[in-house]
Protein backbone atom coordinates (compact mmCIF):
# COMPACT_ATOMS: atom_id res chain seq x y z
CA UNK A 1 0.00 0.00 0.00
CA UNK A 2 1.09 3.63 -0.58
CA UNK A 3 0.64 6.77 1.16
CA UNK A 4 -1.49 8.39 2.04
CA UNK A 5 -3.60 5.13 2.73
CA UNK A 6 -0.56 3.51 4.05
CA UNK A 7 -0.86 5.56 7.08
CA UNK A 8 -4.79 5.54 7.40
CA UNK A 9 -4.03 3.52 10.76
CA UNK A 10 -1.29 5.43 12.10
CA UNK A 11 -2.49 9.17 11.99
CA UNK A 12 -5.42 9.81 14.38
CA UNK A 13 -7.71 12.11 11.84
CA UNK A 14 -7.14 10.70 8.92
CA UNK A 15 -9.64 12.51 7.14
CA UNK A 16 -8.12 15.98 8.69
CA UNK A 17 -4.63 14.59 7.29
CA UNK A 18 -6.03 14.20 4.03
CA UNK A 19 -7.29 17.24 3.67
CA UNK A 20 -4.47 19.34 4.77
CA UNK A 21 -2.07 17.36 2.70
CA UNK A 22 -3.83 19.20 -0.42
CA UNK A 23 -4.11 22.53 0.65
CA UNK A 24 -0.52 24.67 -0.05
CA UNK A 25 1.29 25.22 2.39
CA UNK A 26 1.43 29.08 4.04
CA UNK A 27 4.68 30.80 3.51
CA UNK A 28 6.65 31.40 6.52
CA UNK A 29 10.49 33.18 7.09
CA UNK A 30 12.66 33.04 9.54
CA UNK A 31 14.54 35.71 11.07
CA UNK A 32 18.13 35.48 11.06
CA UNK A 33 19.27 37.34 14.02
CA UNK A 34 22.96 37.53 12.89
CA UNK A 35 22.09 40.35 10.95
CA UNK A 36 19.23 42.06 12.31
CA UNK A 37 16.69 41.37 15.48
CA UNK A 38 13.20 40.23 15.36
CA UNK A 39 11.34 43.63 15.72
CA UNK A 40 13.66 45.32 12.98
CA UNK A 41 12.47 42.29 10.39
CA UNK A 42 8.68 43.14 11.29
CA UNK A 43 9.00 46.72 11.05
CA UNK A 44 11.13 46.47 7.56
CA UNK A 45 8.91 44.49 6.35
CA UNK A 46 5.38 46.40 7.73
CA UNK A 47 6.96 49.26 5.83
CA UNK A 48 6.93 46.94 2.63
CA UNK A 49 2.95 46.68 3.29
CA UNK A 50 3.73 43.39 4.19
CA UNK A 51 1.95 42.67 7.88
CA UNK A 52 3.19 38.88 9.23
CA UNK A 53 1.17 36.59 11.65
CA UNK A 54 2.91 34.66 14.52
CA UNK A 55 3.75 31.48 14.41
CA UNK A 56 4.85 28.80 17.08
CA UNK A 57 8.07 30.56 17.29
CA UNK A 58 8.82 34.65 17.54
CA UNK A 59 11.75 34.13 14.80
CA UNK A 60 9.29 32.97 12.00
CA UNK A 61 7.13 34.84 10.32
CA UNK A 62 3.82 33.49 8.69
CA UNK A 63 3.72 36.06 5.23
CA UNK A 64 0.22 36.73 3.86
CA UNK A 65 -0.45 35.27 0.24
CA UNK A 66 1.13 36.53 -3.00
CA UNK A 67 4.12 37.92 -1.66
CA UNK A 68 7.08 38.84 -3.89
CA UNK A 69 9.61 36.95 -3.80
CA UNK A 70 11.94 40.04 -2.86
CA UNK A 71 11.92 42.49 -1.06
CA UNK A 72 14.97 44.94 1.09
CA UNK A 73 15.24 42.96 4.11
CA UNK A 74 15.68 39.86 2.16
CA UNK A 75 18.25 41.58 0.30
CA UNK A 76 20.13 42.27 3.29
CA UNK A 77 19.90 38.80 4.60
CA UNK A 78 17.73 39.44 7.65
CA UNK A 79 15.32 36.80 6.14
CA UNK A 80 15.46 33.28 4.94
CA UNK A 81 12.39 31.42 3.53
CA UNK A 82 11.80 27.72 5.73
CA UNK A 83 9.05 26.65 6.48
CA UNK A 84 7.53 26.60 9.59
CA UNK A 85 8.39 22.26 10.64
CA UNK A 86 11.74 22.47 9.18
CA UNK A 87 13.01 24.99 11.76
CA UNK A 88 11.94 22.66 14.61
CA UNK A 89 15.17 20.33 14.61
CA UNK A 90 17.74 23.11 14.89
CA UNK A 91 15.80 24.60 18.54
CA UNK A 92 15.51 20.92 20.20
CA UNK A 93 19.03 21.01 19.13
CA UNK A 94 19.90 24.12 20.67
CA UNK A 95 23.51 24.55 20.52
CA UNK A 96 25.61 27.17 22.59
CA UNK A 97 27.83 29.82 21.20
CA UNK A 98 31.17 28.78 21.16
CA UNK A 99 30.48 25.02 20.56
CA UNK A 100 31.26 22.53 18.06
CA UNK A 101 28.11 21.23 15.96
CA UNK A 102 28.00 19.20 12.74
CA UNK A 103 25.15 19.65 10.63
CA UNK A 104 25.50 16.01 8.81
CA UNK A 105 23.16 16.43 5.64
CA UNK A 106 23.46 20.37 5.31
CA UNK A 107 22.14 21.29 1.96
CA UNK A 108 21.01 23.67 0.91
CA UNK A 109 21.41 25.07 4.60
CA UNK A 110 17.99 26.36 5.92
CA UNK A 111 19.19 24.88 8.87
CA UNK A 112 22.65 25.11 8.93
CA UNK A 113 22.20 29.24 8.61
CA UNK A 114 19.74 28.41 11.78
CA UNK A 115 22.03 26.44 14.06
CA UNK A 116 24.73 29.27 13.04
CA UNK A 117 22.08 32.12 14.35
CA UNK A 118 21.69 29.80 17.49
CA UNK A 119 25.32 29.70 17.92
CA UNK A 120 25.25 33.26 17.61
CA UNK A 121 27.85 32.35 14.75
CA UNK A 122 30.52 31.52 17.37
CA UNK A 123 32.37 28.01 17.77
CA UNK A 124 32.64 25.27 14.86
CA UNK A 125 30.05 24.71 12.79
CA UNK A 126 30.79 21.99 10.34
CA UNK A 127 28.25 21.32 7.35
CA UNK A 128 28.36 18.02 5.17
CA UNK A 129 26.32 16.92 2.06
CA UNK A 130 27.28 14.77 -0.50
CA UNK A 131 25.78 16.81 -3.47
CA UNK A 132 28.02 19.67 -4.56
CA UNK A 133 25.31 21.68 -6.41
CA UNK A 134 23.27 21.64 -2.75
CA UNK A 135 26.66 22.41 -1.31
CA UNK A 136 27.46 25.68 -3.82
CA UNK A 137 23.71 26.86 -2.67
CA UNK A 138 24.25 26.31 1.16
CA UNK A 139 27.52 27.94 0.94
CA UNK A 140 25.61 30.79 -1.07
CA UNK A 141 22.93 30.98 1.73
CA UNK A 142 25.29 31.10 4.66
CA UNK A 143 26.87 34.28 3.29
CA UNK A 144 23.58 36.03 2.40
CA UNK A 145 23.17 35.22 6.44
CA UNK A 146 26.40 36.26 7.26
CA UNK A 147 27.51 33.08 8.80
CA UNK A 148 31.18 32.89 9.32
CA UNK A 149 31.49 30.14 11.65
CA UNK A 150 30.46 27.28 9.10
CA UNK A 151 33.09 24.73 7.72
CA UNK A 152 31.25 22.63 4.61
CA UNK A 153 33.00 19.79 3.68
CA UNK A 154 31.69 17.76 0.53
CA UNK A 155 31.66 14.13 1.48
CA UNK A 156 29.97 10.89 2.68
CA UNK A 157 28.62 11.50 6.64
CA UNK A 158 28.76 7.98 6.72
CA UNK A 159 32.26 8.13 6.55
CA UNK A 160 32.81 11.73 7.70
CA UNK A 161 36.06 12.67 8.98
CA UNK A 162 37.72 14.66 12.05
CA UNK A 163 40.61 14.95 10.79
CA UNK A 164 40.96 18.91 9.54
CA UNK A 165 38.92 19.83 13.08
CA UNK A 166 41.25 18.91 15.72
CA UNK A 167 40.23 15.15 15.79
CA UNK A 168 37.98 16.49 18.10
CA UNK A 169 34.57 15.37 19.07
CA UNK A 170 31.10 17.44 18.43
CA UNK A 171 28.96 18.91 21.09
CA UNK A 172 25.91 18.56 19.10
CA UNK A 173 25.48 17.12 15.70
CA UNK A 174 21.68 17.10 13.69
CA UNK A 175 21.08 14.30 10.97
CA UNK A 176 18.52 15.74 8.92
CA UNK A 177 18.40 12.53 6.82
CA UNK A 178 17.55 12.48 3.36
CA UNK A 179 14.15 11.02 3.02
CA UNK A 180 11.43 9.86 0.77
CA UNK A 181 9.44 13.53 1.82
CA UNK A 182 5.86 12.10 2.41
CA UNK A 183 5.81 14.98 4.26
CA UNK A 184 6.43 18.11 1.56
CA UNK A 185 3.37 16.78 -0.18
CA UNK A 186 1.70 20.26 0.10
CA UNK A 187 4.59 21.46 -1.52
CA UNK A 188 5.78 19.10 -3.69
CA UNK A 189 1.87 17.83 -4.87
CA UNK A 190 3.55 14.92 -6.59
CA UNK A 191 5.57 13.54 -3.68
CA UNK A 192 3.71 10.38 -3.49
CA UNK A 193 3.46 9.68 -7.60
CA UNK A 194 7.39 8.06 -7.22
CA UNK A 195 6.74 6.28 -4.04
CA UNK A 196 8.33 3.07 -3.56
CA UNK A 197 8.87 0.99 -0.94
CA UNK A 198 12.73 -0.36 -2.31
CA UNK A 199 13.10 3.47 -1.80
CA UNK A 200 12.08 4.10 1.71
CA UNK A 201 14.24 1.05 2.37
CA UNK A 202 17.25 2.51 0.68
CA UNK A 203 17.17 5.81 2.45
CA UNK A 204 16.17 4.26 6.21
CA UNK A 205 19.80 2.61 5.18
CA UNK A 206 21.69 5.63 4.51
CA UNK A 207 19.58 7.24 7.88
CA UNK A 208 21.24 4.68 9.66
CA UNK A 209 24.74 4.46 8.68
CA UNK A 210 24.76 8.66 9.32
CA UNK A 211 23.19 8.50 12.34
CA UNK A 212 25.42 5.77 14.01
CA UNK A 213 28.43 8.05 12.45
CA UNK A 214 26.94 11.34 14.08
CA UNK A 215 26.68 9.47 17.64
CA UNK A 216 30.00 8.27 17.10
CA UNK A 217 31.97 11.96 16.67
CA UNK A 218 29.75 12.89 19.27
CA UNK A 219 31.05 13.67 23.15
CA UNK A 220 29.62 11.27 26.04
CA UNK A 221 27.19 13.69 27.35
CA UNK A 222 26.35 15.37 24.05
CA UNK A 223 23.30 15.88 21.78
CA UNK A 224 22.42 14.55 18.56
CA UNK A 225 18.54 15.28 17.23
CA UNK A 226 17.69 12.96 14.40
CA UNK A 227 15.01 14.54 11.89
CA UNK A 228 13.07 13.86 8.55
CA UNK A 229 10.42 15.06 6.43
CA UNK A 230 8.36 11.82 5.87
CA UNK A 231 6.27 9.88 7.84
CA UNK A 232 7.02 6.18 7.06
CA UNK A 233 8.14 4.22 10.52
CA UNK A 234 10.97 2.39 8.30
CA UNK A 235 13.01 5.96 7.79
CA UNK A 236 11.62 7.17 11.66
CA UNK A 237 11.09 4.80 14.43
CA UNK A 238 12.69 2.06 13.00
CA UNK A 239 16.43 4.18 12.16
CA UNK A 240 16.49 4.98 15.76
CA UNK A 241 15.70 1.44 17.03
CA UNK A 242 18.43 0.43 15.01
CA UNK A 243 21.04 3.00 16.46
CA UNK A 244 20.14 2.40 20.17
CA UNK A 245 21.10 -0.71 19.51
CA UNK A 246 23.98 -0.47 17.99
CA UNK A 247 26.14 2.50 19.72
CA UNK A 248 25.75 3.99 23.21
CA UNK A 249 22.69 6.24 23.04
CA UNK A 250 19.55 6.72 24.67
CA UNK A 251 16.38 8.76 23.16
CA UNK A 252 16.09 12.09 25.85
CA UNK A 253 12.36 13.59 26.11
CA UNK A 254 12.03 17.14 25.12
CA UNK A 255 9.14 19.84 24.55
CA UNK A 256 7.93 20.96 21.74
CA UNK A 257 4.90 24.08 21.55
CA UNK A 258 3.33 22.61 18.45
CA UNK A 259 0.88 19.91 18.06
CA UNK A 260 2.37 16.05 17.79
CA UNK A 261 2.07 12.53 18.97
CA UNK A 262 4.93 10.41 20.12
CA UNK A 263 6.93 8.21 17.85
CA UNK A 264 5.33 4.62 17.42
CA UNK A 265 6.26 1.41 18.52
CA UNK A 266 4.53 -0.83 16.12
CA UNK A 267 4.65 -0.56 12.84
CA UNK A 268 3.39 -3.52 10.22
CA UNK A 269 4.91 -6.70 11.50
CA UNK A 270 7.72 -4.75 13.78
CA UNK A 271 7.94 -3.66 16.99
CA UNK A 272 10.16 -0.87 18.05
CA UNK A 273 12.27 0.15 21.41
CA UNK A 274 9.68 1.43 23.39
CA UNK A 275 11.70 4.56 24.27
CA UNK A 276 11.34 5.66 20.51
CA UNK A 277 7.62 7.08 21.85
CA UNK A 278 10.08 9.98 22.96
CA UNK A 279 10.43 10.88 19.06
CA UNK A 280 7.89 13.43 17.92
CA UNK A 281 6.09 13.00 14.69
CA UNK A 282 4.18 16.27 13.55
CA UNK A 283 1.60 15.55 10.63
CA UNK A 284 0.16 18.53 8.33
CA UNK A 285 -3.31 18.64 10.08
CA UNK A 286 -1.86 19.53 13.65
CA UNK A 287 -0.47 22.67 12.85
CA UNK A 288 -0.88 23.68 9.29
CA UNK A 289 2.49 22.59 8.47
CA UNK A 290 4.27 20.11 6.77
CA UNK A 291 4.98 16.73 8.01
CA UNK A 292 7.89 15.82 9.93
CA UNK A 293 9.79 13.72 12.82
CA UNK A 294 12.06 14.80 15.27
CA UNK A 295 14.11 12.84 17.70
CA UNK A 296 16.42 14.05 21.02
CA UNK A 297 19.33 11.97 21.43
CA UNK A 298 21.63 11.71 24.42
CA UNK A 299 25.06 10.22 24.05
CA UNK A 300 26.62 7.81 26.79
CA UNK A 301 29.67 6.04 28.27
CA UNK A 302 30.67 3.09 25.94
CA UNK B 1 57.01 22.59 5.69
CA UNK B 2 56.67 20.88 3.07
CA UNK B 3 57.11 21.96 -0.92
CA UNK B 4 53.20 22.07 -1.47
CA UNK B 5 52.67 24.86 1.15
CA UNK B 6 55.17 27.48 -0.93
CA UNK B 7 52.11 27.75 -3.27
CA UNK B 8 48.85 28.64 -3.55
CA UNK B 9 46.54 25.84 -4.41
CA UNK B 10 42.36 26.30 -5.41
CA UNK B 11 42.13 22.66 -3.90
CA UNK B 12 42.73 23.74 -0.25
CA UNK B 13 42.45 26.69 2.09
CA UNK B 14 45.86 28.26 3.78
CA UNK B 15 45.91 30.17 6.34
CA UNK B 16 47.09 33.79 5.69
CA UNK B 17 50.54 34.42 7.44
CA UNK B 18 50.89 37.05 10.18
CA UNK B 19 53.22 38.94 8.67
CA UNK B 20 55.37 39.42 6.10
CA UNK B 21 58.32 37.77 7.81
CA UNK B 22 56.24 34.49 8.17
CA UNK B 23 54.95 34.63 4.45
CA UNK B 24 55.72 31.58 2.65
CA UNK B 25 53.79 31.97 -0.47
CA UNK B 26 54.92 35.10 -2.65
CA UNK B 27 52.10 37.53 -3.03
CA UNK B 28 49.57 36.13 -0.42
CA UNK B 29 48.45 38.53 2.01
CA UNK B 30 49.01 38.78 5.49
CA UNK B 31 46.39 39.44 8.50
CA UNK B 32 48.08 42.51 9.11
CA UNK B 33 47.69 43.79 5.80
CA UNK B 34 43.82 42.66 5.95
CA UNK B 35 43.48 44.32 9.01
CA UNK B 36 45.61 47.35 8.46
CA UNK B 37 43.32 47.63 4.87
CA UNK B 38 39.99 47.55 6.54
CA UNK B 39 41.30 50.04 8.78
CA UNK B 40 42.65 52.51 6.31
CA UNK B 41 40.08 52.00 3.70
CA UNK B 42 37.23 51.40 5.96
CA UNK B 43 37.81 52.69 9.27
CA UNK B 44 37.22 49.40 10.50
CA UNK B 45 38.41 48.80 14.36
CA UNK B 46 40.84 45.78 13.65
CA UNK B 47 39.56 44.52 17.23
CA UNK B 48 36.12 43.58 15.08
CA UNK B 49 38.19 40.41 13.40
CA UNK B 50 40.04 39.26 16.70
CA UNK B 51 37.71 36.19 16.43
CA UNK B 52 38.61 35.07 13.34
CA UNK B 53 41.56 33.79 11.08
CA UNK B 54 42.00 34.00 7.46
CA UNK B 55 42.74 31.76 4.27
CA UNK B 56 43.09 32.01 1.20
CA UNK B 57 42.20 29.34 -1.28
CA UNK B 58 42.34 30.29 -5.24
CA UNK B 59 44.65 33.12 -5.87
CA UNK B 60 43.77 36.26 -4.22
CA UNK B 61 40.33 34.66 -2.66
CA UNK B 62 40.45 35.50 0.82
CA UNK B 63 37.99 33.96 3.35
CA UNK B 64 37.34 35.10 6.91
CA UNK B 65 36.36 32.06 9.35
CA UNK B 66 35.13 32.66 13.03
CA UNK B 67 35.40 28.51 13.68
CA UNK B 68 38.75 26.33 14.42
CA UNK B 69 40.43 24.25 11.88
CA UNK B 70 43.89 23.23 11.16
CA UNK B 71 45.82 24.74 8.21
CA UNK B 72 46.38 23.41 5.60
CA UNK B 73 42.47 21.92 4.82
CA UNK B 74 41.09 20.48 1.67
CA UNK B 75 37.01 21.50 2.10
CA UNK B 76 34.36 23.46 0.45
CA UNK B 77 33.77 26.43 1.93
CA UNK B 78 35.40 28.21 5.55
CA UNK B 79 33.62 31.31 6.39
CA UNK B 80 32.80 34.13 3.76
CA UNK B 81 34.25 34.92 1.02
CA UNK B 82 35.74 38.55 2.13
CA UNK B 83 38.14 40.15 0.60
CA UNK B 84 39.70 39.86 -3.07
CA UNK B 85 43.61 41.19 -2.91
CA UNK B 86 46.41 40.56 -6.15
CA UNK B 87 44.82 43.50 -7.81
CA UNK B 88 46.33 46.89 -7.84
CA UNK B 89 43.15 47.92 -5.49
CA UNK B 90 41.45 45.72 -3.16
CA UNK B 91 37.67 44.75 -3.08
CA UNK B 92 36.16 43.75 -0.43
CA UNK B 93 32.68 41.05 -1.25
CA UNK B 94 28.91 42.55 -0.96
CA UNK B 95 28.62 40.01 2.10
CA UNK B 96 31.98 40.72 3.79
CA UNK B 97 30.50 44.66 3.75
CA UNK B 98 26.93 43.55 4.73
CA UNK B 99 28.38 41.65 7.79
CA UNK B 100 30.76 44.15 8.72
CA UNK B 101 30.51 47.52 6.99
CA UNK B 102 28.21 48.93 9.45
CA UNK B 103 31.13 49.51 11.27
CA UNK B 104 32.82 51.18 8.51
CA UNK B 105 33.40 55.06 9.25
CA UNK B 106 35.12 56.38 6.09
CA UNK B 107 34.49 55.56 2.27
CA UNK B 108 30.46 54.92 3.26
CA UNK B 109 28.00 56.56 0.95
CA UNK B 110 24.38 56.66 2.00
CA UNK B 111 22.35 56.31 -0.83
CA UNK B 112 18.30 57.27 -1.13
CA UNK B 113 15.76 54.44 -1.43
CA UNK B 114 15.38 54.75 -5.35
CA UNK B 115 19.18 55.54 -5.83
CA UNK B 116 19.85 52.41 -3.44
CA UNK B 117 16.96 50.01 -5.74
CA UNK B 118 19.22 51.47 -8.80
CA UNK B 119 22.49 50.22 -7.50
CA UNK B 120 21.10 46.70 -6.38
CA UNK B 121 19.86 46.15 -9.57
CA UNK B 122 23.41 46.39 -11.34
CA UNK B 123 23.06 49.56 -12.72
CA UNK B 124 25.85 52.59 -13.13
CA UNK B 125 24.34 56.24 -11.82
CA UNK B 126 25.93 59.69 -11.67
CA UNK B 127 26.38 60.74 -7.99
CA UNK B 128 28.27 63.82 -6.32
CA UNK B 129 30.64 62.87 -3.93
CA UNK B 130 33.57 64.23 -2.68
CA UNK B 131 35.46 61.69 -1.45
CA UNK B 132 38.03 59.08 -2.70
CA UNK B 133 37.10 57.18 -5.51
CA UNK B 134 37.82 53.55 -5.54
CA UNK B 135 35.43 51.17 -3.55
CA UNK B 136 33.08 52.37 -1.23
CA UNK B 137 30.90 50.82 0.52
CA UNK B 138 27.06 51.71 0.25
CA UNK B 139 24.41 51.86 2.80
CA UNK B 140 20.86 52.96 3.20
CA UNK B 141 18.03 53.17 5.40
CA UNK B 142 16.25 50.00 6.33
CA UNK B 143 13.64 49.89 9.41
CA UNK B 144 14.88 53.06 11.02
CA UNK B 145 18.38 52.88 11.03
CA UNK B 146 21.55 53.18 7.82
CA UNK B 147 22.22 49.08 6.30
CA UNK B 148 25.35 48.49 4.72
CA UNK B 149 24.19 47.11 1.51
CA UNK B 150 26.90 46.60 -0.65
CA UNK B 151 29.94 47.96 -2.90
CA UNK B 152 30.47 50.75 -5.33
CA UNK B 153 33.09 51.80 -7.70
CA UNK B 154 32.98 55.36 -7.14
CA UNK B 155 35.10 57.16 -10.67
CA UNK B 156 34.46 60.01 -13.28
CA UNK B 157 31.61 61.36 -10.89
CA UNK B 158 29.80 57.76 -11.20
CA UNK B 159 28.97 54.83 -8.52
CA UNK B 160 28.93 51.88 -10.37
CA UNK B 161 27.72 48.86 -8.83
CA UNK B 162 29.46 46.06 -8.10
CA UNK B 163 26.64 43.84 -7.09
CA UNK B 164 27.15 40.48 -7.99
CA UNK B 165 24.78 38.91 -11.10
CA UNK B 166 23.37 36.66 -8.74
CA UNK B 167 22.64 38.97 -5.87
CA UNK B 168 21.21 41.48 -8.37
CA UNK B 169 17.63 42.50 -7.67
CA UNK B 170 14.68 45.23 -9.55
CA UNK B 171 13.05 46.61 -6.16
CA UNK B 172 11.85 49.84 -8.27
C1 LIG C 1 16.58 16.60 3.90
S1 LIG C 1 17.93 17.12 2.92
C2 LIG C 1 18.75 18.26 4.00
C3 LIG C 1 18.12 19.63 4.13
C4 LIG C 1 18.97 20.58 4.93
N1 LIG C 1 19.28 20.02 6.26
C5 LIG C 1 18.34 21.95 5.10
O1 LIG C 1 17.75 22.21 6.14
O2 LIG C 1 18.46 22.80 4.19
C6 LIG C 1 19.02 15.72 2.96
C7 LIG C 1 20.40 15.96 2.36
O3 LIG C 1 21.20 14.80 2.59
C8 LIG C 1 22.14 14.71 1.56
N2 LIG C 1 22.71 13.34 1.62
C9 LIG C 1 22.24 12.20 1.08
N3 LIG C 1 23.04 11.16 1.41
C10 LIG C 1 24.04 11.66 2.17
C11 LIG C 1 25.19 11.09 2.81
N4 LIG C 1 25.45 9.80 2.72
N5 LIG C 1 26.02 11.91 3.50
C12 LIG C 1 25.74 13.26 3.60
N6 LIG C 1 24.67 13.83 3.02
C13 LIG C 1 23.83 13.05 2.32
C14 LIG C 1 21.34 15.07 0.33
O4 LIG C 1 22.20 15.51 -0.71
C15 LIG C 1 20.44 16.19 0.87
O5 LIG C 1 21.01 17.46 0.61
Amino acid sequence: MEPPDRYRDLVDDFGAFRAACERPLPSVVRVNTIKTTVERAREALADEGTDVEPTWHDHLFALPEDQPGSNWPYVHGWLHGQEAVSAVPAEVLAPEPGERVWDACAAPGSKTTQLGALMDDRGTLVATDTNLGRLSALRSNAERLGVTNVAVTHEDARNHSLKPFDGEPYDRALVDAPCSCEGTIRKNPDAFDDWTLEHVEGVAGVGKGVLRRAVQATRPGGTVVYSTCTFAPEENEAVLDYVLGAEPCETVAFDLPLEHVPGVTEWRDETYDRSVRRAKRIYPHHNDTGGFFCAKLRVTDE
Amino acid sequence: MTDDQLENRSDRFDRLPATAEQRRVPERATRADVLAWWDERFGVDPATFEGYTFWERGAGKVWAFAGEADSPVAIEGLGMVFLRTRREHWKPTLEAVQRFGGRASRNVVELSRPEAATFLAGEDQTLDWDGDWGYLVVTHELAGESEPLGVALYVHGELRSQVPKGRRRDLR
